[in-house]
């Protein structure tokens, strides 16, 4: 009996070891950055390679609040984000319940479409886009990225909400409509409320995506009005190079919504990336 | 008489019901549908035409309908074949990578074990990282006046001097790739963890009660029942890290000296900079063409998985 539990024993050690090693892998590029955006500029070279300073200062995150432009792209990214995740929500929500209850003529070929435009490389329309955008008033404008980033993501999350609605039992709306109700009366006061849950994780998936989006918003925007953190933070990047304090805080400010957004979504990362299998 | 022509509005209802049964479903679609044509396939379809054309921005004389001259230009521009080649490396080592941590991190997590919930949620967190941020945050850390890592690969010997791997032609593409793999190793991760889940318990217990070891478990049982999924993943994600630009352009902007320069990041380079929307769209649809072959032989590939099943 005794080799086997010493066996056992180093099998776990080694298991932990392996988990630890993951976490801290997964973890230390974050809290680098944290580490650099509350060292205080006359500590950052002389201390080197330390895993803490020995003084720690907000002065970077003062600094970025109040001079420079931060706080107008974090609420532009946050507009973005927002209008898109809700947009997208009810456009993918609609697509889904038809995935989900009907089995209809021409299923097979929006899918099929959907399925091919996770696949086509996005730069291809980066160009055509602006072209069609530039006339309308549709660049240098938040809405014009709205309609975009909601475009791109409703494929996936149409498989994402298809998902939710497949779990919930037909019975239910037909029994319903037995008695009388018509399908969308069905759809609004029983199915949708079951799909709730579904709905928020969908709502997290895509405002996740949306905050990221980086090469259409070079692109289309280059006033600071409609710029949005990513640009922002680019642009502060290639114009301030040496400033590592003010770039890694303005780093962490805005790794802050997505990762509220995360923790809420965490339950159903399955679904959505099995959903998304062909996306991020 | 009378009863005859009562059938009229009966039928009519019949008719009118039958075809709002046959729209449902379309109602419902619609928005996602149109949207999808008017924004992407729309513009898809004139950026091809634009390969065709001579298109440069801010230039009015631009315009004109060239035929394949960009192709020619293609052929013979070696920043092209430089970037395909990259293009090829860039998403065969990127996947390889994320697969393997993917896997083993998934074997690890289907076990249970005290905090396995808190840990999954940490080592999945770099999914949520947006990409141009993971994408800086590695170029600090490769950065020498303030990351770590040039120092740590001193210390072990792997560099004389504590240097920039992103300035270093040689070594430039690894920068990317390892923000790469690092950001997608959790969605391996989850993908196989789902697959390990689906797989019978009943199957290993009847192994181990035969004597079958763990290394013999896995390589006659996990591998070959993830097998399906293991290779539709691979080949899927392989599409999806080659189309994508954005790391490229946040950590090197193709260079230094074109060395991690992919074809999604030429692209738009050639829009975005050189504002010459027709170059740009003649090598995105050399790139489409590529993928789209891929794409066929992937399809044909699952039908084979499929009947040898």
């Amino acid at each position: 009996m005794r080799p086997l539990t010493l066996r056992r024993t180093g099998y776990w050690t080694f298991h932990y070891l392996l988990v630890a090693i993951y976490v801290a892998v997964a973890l230390f590029p974050l809290f680098w950055m944290l580490k650099v955006s509350v060292t205080p500029n006359d500590l950052l070279y002389t201390e080197g390679v330390r895993f803490w300073p020995s003084r720690t200062t907000f002065a970077h995150y003062t600094s970025v609040i109040r001079n420079t432009e931060f706080p107008l792209f974090f609420l532009n990214s946050c507009i973005v984000s927002a209008l898109t995740s809700i947009f997208t929500t009810l456009v993918a929500a609609a697509a889904g319940y038809a995935f989900s209850r009907f089995a209809f003529h021409g299923k097979f070929w929006i899918v099929g479409l959907m399925l091919v435009t996770q696949m086509f490389p996005l730069v291809m329309i980066i160009a055509p886009i602006f072209r069609l955008f530039a006339p309308i008033g549709l660049t240098n404008s938040l809405f014009g990225l709205v309609i975009i980033y909601t475009t791109f993501n409703v494929p996936f999350a149409s498989f994402l909400m298809q998902t939710f609605f497949d779990a919930i039992p037909k019975e239910l709306e037909e029994a319903a409509m037995i008695d009388g109700a018509s399908r969308f009366v069905a759809l609004r006061q029983i199915v949708l409320p079951l799909t709730l849950p579904g709905i928020a994780a969908t709502l997290g998936f895509v405002f996740t995506a949306a905050w990221g989006e980086l090469l259409f918003a070079l692109m289309l925007n280059s006033t600071s009005r409609a710029t949005t953190f990513p640009v922002g933070l680019l642009s502060f990047v290639s114009k301030f190079s040496v400033d590592f304090g003010q770039m890694t805080a303005a780093g962490i400010l805005a790794l802050l919504p997505v990762c509220v957004f995360f923790f809420l979504i965490q339950r159903h990362l399955v679904q959505g990336l099995t959903a998304g299998a062909v996306k991020g | 008489m009378a009863a005859v022509t009562d059938f009229g509005p009966v039928a009519a209802t019949m008719r009118r019901r039958r075809f709002n049964l046959a729209a449902e479903p379309w109602i419902y679609a619609s928005p996602a549908l149109i949207l999808i044509l008017t924004i992407l396939m729309v513009p898809l379809g004139i950026g091809i035409s634009y390969a065709f054309r001579n298109l440069v921005l801010l230039d009015p004389f631009s315009g004109e309908f060239i035929g394949l001259k960009h192709f020619v230009e293609i052929w013979q521009d070696g920043n092209f074949w430089n970037a395909l080649s990259n293009t090829i490396e860039w998403t065969l080592v990127s996947v390889l990578f994320q697969f393997v941590f993917g896997l083993i991190l998934a074997l690890l997590l289907t076990q249970p074990f005290p905090g396995r919930w808190l840990v999954q949620a940490l080592v999945f967190l770099p999914w949520a990282v947006p990409t141009f941020l993971s994408g800086l945050n590695w170029a600090w850390l490769f950065n020498p006046a303030v990351g770590p890592l040039p120092h740590w690969f001193v210390n072990f010997g792997l560099m004389t001097t504590p240097d920039n791997i992103l300035s270093n032609p040689a070594t430039a593409l690894w920068g990317p790739i390892a923000a790469n793999v690092w950001w997608g190793i959790p969605f391996y991760a989850i993908t196989l963890l789902a697959a390990l889940q689906s797989i019978p318990a009943d199957v290993y217990e009847a192994a181990q009660i035969d004597g079958a070891g763990p290394v013999t478990r896995f390589w006659s049982i996990t591998l070959p029942f993830l097998a399906p999924t293991i290779a539709i993943t691979l080949l899927l994600r392989a599409i999806w890290i080659a189309n994508s630009a954005d790391l490229i352009v946040v950590m090197t902007r193709g260079g230094p000296a074109d060395s991690t320069q992919i074809l999604a990041s030429y692209i738009f380079a050639q829009a975005f900079q050189r504002l010459d929307f027709g170059y740009a769209s003649a090598i995105a649809t050399v790139l489409l063409v590529i993928l789209l072959v891929y794409a066929a032989a992937v399809i044909a590939l699952r039908q084979l998985i499929i009947r040898a099943h």
